[in-house]
Formats: C-alpha cells, structure tokens, sequence
C-alpha cells in the first residue's frame, strides 16, 4: 500500500494528521519474528540502501547468503557476535497516516525483563505464534506480560500459514484458543491476523491465498487501531515535575507548576486537590508550551497556574478535587524483577512513583508468578531477576498511587537499590489481572523447591 | 484476488495528539525530569541541528523563566564558520552561558595527538569527560536519536557514565514506563537523551512547524568541495585536499553539522525547509550514511567511541 512511487512530498505534507503508535513485538527468530519486522520496515521504505548493504555484507561475512534482517535490529557487538538479540530494540518507520515506534523486543524466558520494558510504553503488542505450533508456553508467557501491563491492544500474528497450505481451520483453531485465553486474562480487545511474513501474505498487502480471511493486514490494523479515546471520563492526574517562577521583571509574580499530564484532562475553572497534603485550589491557566488553553489532556506537558499561592513543589500529585486518589503508605502491588541482585524481604529501596522518591521496605513477597501456566508459588522469599511476583511494600512517605488497571501512568514504580541506584524492580499496584481469573495455586508440593 | 478488506476508518478521538505534538511533549518532560532531580546539567551545543531543536524544546519547556542549564560545545576547531556565528548568536539571544572544550588546546599542549586522517571526531572524547569532570555537570544533554545508528538503537534516554564517561551497554538500566532513574554515585554522570525517539525527519518538519532558524549550511548553497571516500568534504584549513584530490564548485547541502573533517555534504538543490523535507523522504541513505566518514571505520565504529565516553 505504501508504494515507494507515491510523491514523498504529497505524503507527509500534512503532518499535522498523522499520529504515533507505540507498539511491542514478541516472538523468537523461530516464529518469523525479525521477517515480520524486516517486511514492516522494507515495505514501509524504513530500511535505507546504505543500512541494507551493511546488513548483506555482515550476512555474507558470517557465511549467509540471504540478509539476516535481525543485524538490522540486533545494534551491539555482542548481540551480534552471539546471533541473539539481548536487549530491546527501537525501530522506527512511517507510512503517510502514523508515525510508529516498535519496541522489538527477546522473546525467550530469560529476557522477559526486556519484554516488560517494551510492553510498558505499548499500545499495543504483536503476539507471534508458528501456525505449525499453534499457541505454546511461550505464547501463554507473551499474552500474560501484555495482560499483566494493561497493554490496550492485542495482535495475535498467525505466521507460516504457507506451510499449513494457507487453511482456514488452521487459523481459527489458533485464533481461538489464544482468544479465549488471553481475555481470561483480561486483554480488552484481540485481533487475531493469519501472515506469512516470508511470503508477504497479509503484513503489508492482503493474502491473495486467505480470502476466507476479510480482516484488515497487520499494517493496516496498525494504521488505524485507535491511539486515544475519550479522556473527560478518565480519572484526571497531574504529577508536578517542576516549579517555574521567573522572578523578573516581567514576569515578577508568575508561579507555574510543570508536568506532564498522566491521565486524563484538565480546564481552567477545575477546583483541584493537591496531595498528599490534602490542600485545594483553582486552575486560572493552563500554558500549553508557549499557548495559552482552556482545557489540556494526557499526555501533553503543559503549566498549570492556580488562584491561591500554596506550597506545592516536585513530587506532588494535582486531582481534580472531586476524583482524588486517597493516598497510603503501604503498597500492594505486583513486580517484576529486572535486577541482577535479587529483591529480598525486608530489603530497603527507593520508590519512584511519577516524579516522588520515597524511601521504602520490602514487608512481603507473598508469592511468586509463573507466567507459563500462571501457577502461584507461595512465599518465595525472594524475587530474582525475569522474576513476576506479589510484594507488599511500606514507604516512608504516604502516596498518591492509583490501581495500574485504572492509570498506566500513576499506577507504576520503580523500586531503586539506595546504595547504587540500581533500577531493580518494575511495579504495578493493584491486581495482576484484569479479570477474577482464578490464578491457580500450586501444589504445595511443587513448591518445596522455592521454599526456605 | 477476491479478499474484501474491511479498512476501518481511521478512529482516532480528538484527543490524540500529533507525532510531533507527542514528541515534543516527551522531550519537553525529559528536560523537567532533570531540571528537577540534578544539580548541574549541561546542554551539548554544537550549532547542528539536533541541538539546535534541544535548546528550543527547553526554552518552552521551562518559559516563561530562563534555560536552567548552560551550554557546552566541544569545539573540533575544524568549523564551519557559519554554524560558529550562528552559535554565538543564539547564546547572546537568549542570555545563555557558554562553556567551551576545545580540542585545539590540548592538540596544542600535546595532550592530543593528530590523526592520520586528519579526523578530530573521535578527538572529542578526552575534552569532552574532562569538562564534565572540570564543571561537575551531573547531567549531559545529548541530540543523540535511536534511528542515527545501530548502537544509539539500543541507547537508553537517561545512560548512565562513569567517572571516565564510558558506556557499558550491557549494564545498562531497564528504562520503563516514562520513570526515568537518574540515581548516580559522585563522579558518575548520566547522559539524557531527550530526541532519542525522533527520527531525521521529525527534526525536519518540527524546525519546520515551529519555524526555528538554521544555519545556512543546512540549505543548499555553492560551495568548493572535493571527493573523499565517496563523499564531498569542504576544502579548507583543516588539511582537505590531498594533493591527488582535484577540488570543485558544486551545488550542494549538509544534512548533518559536525567536524569539518568528516562530514560529507550531499548534491541538493534544496533551498527551503520543504524541498529539505521532501528530499529527506525521499532519501535512499540514513543521515549518517550519507555523510559520516567515522561511522563507516567498522560495524562497530559508533558502539566503541561510544564505549569510551563519545556522545
């Protein structure tokens, strides 16, 4: 569809249109994963002649004959040197509707730290099977890390439907049964496409081979899933990162309070609630970047100026005062470790919610996740790294956390060793799912290998 | 073909935002996160025009008060004239402090020896750490972008340096969510990345959305060139040409700004902001492709300068 002919001039001239999706992929080499992301970007025009030439002349190098499209991705002497990709990559391309930032990230166990990463800034996620291989652990692994970080939209990629002569029953069988289960888990919407990345079939233009299949391509789907919705009937947030007062002679009284809209929005007019202190004011102005608004939403980074002069400074939390968040030192909450060094109980950390940084303890880990059959292992005393599991934690500092099912934005922290500032663990509040998913508990006798 | 496509309608509430608008808002929260948890951070000005963007995203950021941070440029003294004047303009403009490291003086207290080539790129390096250390700057604004390259792909926004400002890719933080840990021990520093999601093109159409002047160079202009490694370099005081180069005038632009040495223009008879665009999308080569000598030393050129402390 994004033919090279098409005037580039005509294609981005109204670049006020276009908008940005972030989106994940998680898969391994075996799935068609680098081919599927290969095809994106050669057929989106995003791999250029100079990087194409780099990536063939490395293939032969290593005794290839066909450019191996993971060099593309795959940046660092040692991802190279080994063939695996290590850590998440940025990829970058554009058709004349959206501008798009792909976290390509490992798929294998070990790196689920790196899917967490790229699944955290996702709108939406690509799930890879092997249609020869329907949906296996792995699988399970990937739908369970995109419902576990709310990520809105799911693609379940059907891939090497060339091998399985391109049938129908093939897909559906996958389609439903991935379906079913990654809604068990509570993934708002699911759209499950049937590729052959190597052949072209349904990544950028339609299957000349599927015409059971009437859905959109997965650039399509890409191009027009939606990357907003209807932001007055969120809960409304507003983390003050910096206090701006000029104190010059033009500008002697100006006090603006600098952020990022988390969620929601935010009118001139809108009584708000300052927490954790509990103190309440008025919007007299929002300054968006140079403009002056009425009404601003998530995410822009804007000025709020209030009518009253109260004490707020970096790390309060702006409400409207009739949807605040009730604030509490104690944090329970679902993580996952991303640190070498484990996370123990009764360790002291940082946490680092929106723009505060509390000092905290580690109370609890009441049990630890497997994401493959999503079996519980109670007590495990410790979290290690790639690890998934509950903590309870107390801070020294009440907090202004919502439920991560409820803001993506003000309902994750960070848990950060005092002594280094190792990031260590990536944390979100509230329940792991978003459904009452009876979340088995093994065997205590499966156990007794994690037991101290 | 007998497929029915259902294309849906591009549904987009409207409350999306732009790409330009969502990147201008991500790199505009960058500049706040580090404004509000370092003491002394440094923008790297150089007058191309990555920077050039950098320093008008943290005028609005932070308006209508001033940049809370200086400027430091790390001098090659293999300049373009025109991107110099263009620098000590916009510092005076907007009551800026400049700090510059100059690779010349310690060329010329024997600290730093010439290359070869004549390349002062890689020279950056020593100057570079050792300002930081010198000014104590905790954090180090950077126009780095991910799609630059294979190794700034795998960058973070906050990278964290030691005491000798190497990168060490493998011990890199998980960068989640937009929590960006600036947490450093004395001597370490971090290097913030606030374009790392932007590509040459969104640089492009934001100068030309917000109507930010450039210098010159960046348009296309007659100019006196010769060849080298399949690039045409500017013939001046730096050692360009050999004496088996044969120089010529040529119609021609920079796409990127950097040390005299190495930086390759291109034939473009762009001389507007929307014949710059469209010749960019239409483009075959990558930025740094088209017009970096040092990136093409190996396949791993970029992570190794980078490993040892380069931008």
């Amino acid at each position: 569809m994004t033919s090279t002919s098409t005037s580039t001039t005509e294609q981005f001239a109204d670049v006020s249109a276009t908008t940005l999706l972030r989106f994940a992929t998680a898969g391994s080499v075996d799935d068609g994963k680098s081919t599927l992301v290969g095809r994106l970007l050669h057929d989106s025009k995003s791999v250029l002649t100079d990087q194409l030439e780099a990536v063939e002349a490395a293939s032969l190098k290593r005794g290839q004959e066909a450019p191996d499209l993971a060099l593309l991705t795959d940046g660092l002497r040692a991802e190279r040197e080994q063939g695996i990709t290590i850590d998440v990559a940025y990829r970058y391309f554009a058709t004349p509707r959206r501008r798009f930032i792909l976290a390509d990230t490992p798929g294998h166990v070990q790196y689920t730290r790196n899917m967490v990463t790229g699944a955290s800034t996702a709108e939406l996620a690509v799930v890879l099977v092997d249609a020869r291989n329907g949906v296996v652990e792995q699988t399970r692994r990937h739908a369970a890390v995109a419902a576990l970080l709310r990520v809105p939209h799911v693609v379940l990629a059907v891939n090497k439907m060339d091998l399985v002569e391109y049938a129908e029953p093939v897909f559906a069988a996958i389609a439903e049964e991935f379906t079913t289960y990654a809604s068990e888990l509570g993934v708002p919407e699911i759209t499950a496409i049937p590729i052959s990345a190597l052949a072209g079939d349904n990544v950028v233009e339609p299957s000349a081979n599927m015409d059971w299949y009437g859905g959109p391509t997965v650039l399509e789907h890409l191009e027009t899933v939606p990357v907003s919705h209807d932001l007055t009937a969120c809960h409304a947030r507003f983390p003050v990162q910096y206090v701006i007062r000029p104190q010059t002679a033009e500008h002697p009284d100006y006090r603006g309070y600098a952020g990022q809209i988390a969620a929601g929005a935010f009118r001139v007019g809108e009584p708000i609630t300052v927490l954790p202190s509990g103190r309440t004011s008025t919007i007299t102005a929002i300054d968006a970047l140079g403009e002056s608004v009425d009404i601003a939403w998530a995410p822009q980074s804007v000025t709020i100026r209030l009518a009253d002069d109260i004490d707020i400074s970096r790390g309060d939390l702006l409400a409207p005062s009739g949807d605040a968040p009730a604030t509490s030192q104690d944090v329970e909450a679902t993580v996952c470790h991303v640190a070498d060094q484990p996370l123990t109980v009764g360790q002291r950390v940082l946490l680092k919610h929106t723009t505060r940084t509390v000092k905290a303890i580690v109370k609890e880990i009441p049990s630890r996740l497997t994401l493959d059959d999503l079996s519980q292992h109670p007590e495990p005393g410790q979290l290690v790294a790639n690890d998934i599991g509950q903590v309870k934690i107390r801070t020294a500092e009440p907090l202004a956390l919502d439920a991560y099912a409820d803001s993506r934005r003000t309902g994750s922290f960070l848990l950060i060793d005092p002594a280094d500032g190792t990031t260590l663990a990536a944390g979100m509040a509230g329940e792991s799912f978003a459904t009452a998913k009876a979340v088995a508990v093994a065997d205590a006798a499966d156990d007794e290998g994690w037991d101290f | 073909m007998t497929t029915v496509v259902n294309v849906h309608e591009a549904t987009d509430s409207p409350f999306a935002l732009s790409h330009l608008d969502s990147l201008e808002s991500e790199a505009v929260h960058i500049f706040r996160e580090v404004a509000g948890e370092f003491e002394r951070p440094v923008i790297l000005f150089s007058g191309g025009k990555d920077s050039i963007v950098m320093l008008h995203l943290a005028l609005k950021a932070f308006a209508p008060a001033p940049v809370p941070f200086t400027l430091l440029h790390v001098d090659t003294g293999h300049n373009f004239p025109e991107v110099i004047e263009y620098r000590d303009r916009v510092v005076a403009q907007h009551g800026l402090r400049l700090h510059v490291a100059s690779v010349q003086e310690y060329i010329d207290a024997g600290k730093l020896r010439e290359r070869p080539d004549g390349t002062r790129n890689p020279l950056q390096t020593v100057p570079l750490t050792e300002a930081i250390q010198q000014h104590r700057f905790d954090a180090v604004f950077g126009g780095g972008r991910r799609d630059e390259e294979k190794a700034r792909a795998k960058e973070r926004v906050f990278s964290l340096r030691d005491e000798f400002s190497q990168w060490d890719p493998r011990r890199q933080r998980p960068e989640l969510w937009q929590l960006y840990n600036g947490r450093h021990a004395p001597g370490e520093h971090v290097r913030v990345f606030p374009l790392s999601n932007w590509t040459e093109l969104d640089v492009w159409q934001y100068i030309q959305r917000e109507k930010i002047e450039l210098p010159e160079i960046y348009f296309a202009h007659e100019r006196e060139v010769f060849a080298r490694n399949g690039m045409w370099l500017t013939a001046g005081e730096w050692g360009g040409p050999k004496e088996t180069e044969t120089v010529e005038t040529r119609l021609i632009r920079y796409r990127t700004v950097g040390d005299m040495s190495c930086t390759g223009a291109v034939d473009s008879d762009a001389t507007t902001l929307d014949a710059v665009i469209a010749e960019i999308a239409a483009s075959r080569l990558t930025e740094r492709g088209a017009t970096r000598a040092d990136d093409k030393m190996s396949e791993a050129a970029m992570e190794d300068r980078k490993r040892e402390g380069y931008f």
